[in-house]
């Protein structure tokens, strides 16, 4: 596949990711940080959220299946996994946390439930998106080009 | 002490977060600050140089052996010591009480933000950061210099009182709203109610 073609998917693909909600301003952010001394910012600093989430997300299981739930941890994680997702831009799994936090507040376990599992499928569902992204990526380096400006 | 004005405005950045710690590198550094992160408050001091136990009063010899740092800006919510805690515990210091810090924090809690205001926070910025917000850090160093190239004055043809005065820092606000601190210029020889600001 030629390098316009490979741009031309980057470019298609990153503009769902903003148009469907999955990422907003605060990834644009990110790739204004990145520049020829720093090539792999963006693609760091998301693997670190990748890492961060699935910690959180495993710790999250672990409080909600106990007999007794500790809200206040749940709330804990949720509040790291807010952090985490703004500061990189990932709006739907941020989304997900706001109503998770406040079915804690509300010590409600069903809600607690529900919202485990959506952010859940919100994260896998960005992460599947952002690792195809960052593949094209490679895909246009590989070839000689560069990335498209946004 | 002769400060390099060529030299980058060091700033002292501390988040618990690691990837947070990544960011504000990146923003600082592209806004063209020289940076140091640290993942505690109690790292922060320790860069800093002032530990309960270590406290000196007398200003003069803390400061020309660490590194100086112009600035120090800290997320609110952290594990232990939170950003809160480590506002209160700089602007105590009288070694360290001029140097701005700046609070971070995703929720906005007009609460929280006041509170950290009055207690000598020089700005309120909301998370995630962005390369905006680093604008508004320059002011306030260039505002801390100026106070203390007046104190630095001051104090070349006066006694340096700061080991007099070193109980007192209630009056800070009233002295940062003049410009300049009386505390410094004026000697009081007070006094055990460090609640009130005694006018000489």
């Amino acid at each position: 596949m030629d390098v316009r073609q490979l741009q031309r998917q980057w470019i298609d693909l990153i503009s769902a990711l903003f148009r469907e909600g999955f990422l907003d301003a605060q990834f644009t952010q990110l790739q204004q940080l990145q520049d020829e001394s720093n090539p792999d910012f963006v693609v760091e600093v998301v693997t670190l959220f990748f890492e961060d989430s699935e910690r959180l997300l495993n710790d999250l299981c672990n409080v909600l299946s106990q007999q007794v739930v500790d809200f206040n941890r749940v709330d804990a994680h949720v509040h790291q996994l807010k952090g985490s997702s703004a500061s990189i831009g990932a709006q739907r799994v941020k989304n997900v946390c706001i109503s998770f936090r406040n079915c804690c507040e509300e010590r409600n376990l069903e809600g607690c439930f529900g919202c485990l599992q959506q952010v859940k499928q919100e994260y896998s569902l960005v992460k599947g998106k952002l690792e195809a992204l960052f593949g094209l990526e490679q895909q246009i380096v590989a070839a000689g080009g560069s990335l498209p400006m946004m | 002490m002769a400060v390099a004005s060529e030299a980058p405005f060091h700033v002292l950045a501390v988040d618990d977060s690691l990837i947070d710690r990544k960011l504000i590198e990146r923003l600082l550094k592209t806004s063209s600050f020289q940076v140091t992160t640290v993942e505690s408050g109690s790292k922060a001091l320790e860069f800093l140089g002032l530990r309960e136990d270590l406290e000196r009063p007398s200003s003069a010899t803390s400061c020309q052996h660490e590194i100086e740092v112009n600035l120090v800006i800290t997320d609110y919510c952290m594990p232990e010591m939170s950003g809160y805690d480590l506002l209160k515990k700089i602007k105590e210091s009288s070694a360290f009480k001029d140097i701005p810090v700046v609070i971070m924090s995703s929720e906005n809690v007009p609460a929280r933000i006041n509170r950290c205001l009055e207690e000598g926070a020089e700005e309120f910025l909301l998370k995630p950061v962005k390369l905006s917000d680093m604008n508004k850090l320059r002011p306030h160093i260039l505002k801390g210099k100026s106070k203390e190239d007046q104190q630095r004055s001051n104090s070349n043809n006066t006694i340096d009182f700061s080991t007099i005065n070193s109980g007192s820092r209630n009056n800070k606000r009233k002295a940062n709203e003049e410009g300049l601190s009386p505390e410094r210029t004026r000697p009081r020889f007070s006094n055990n109610s460090t609640n009130s600001l005694t006018v000489l």
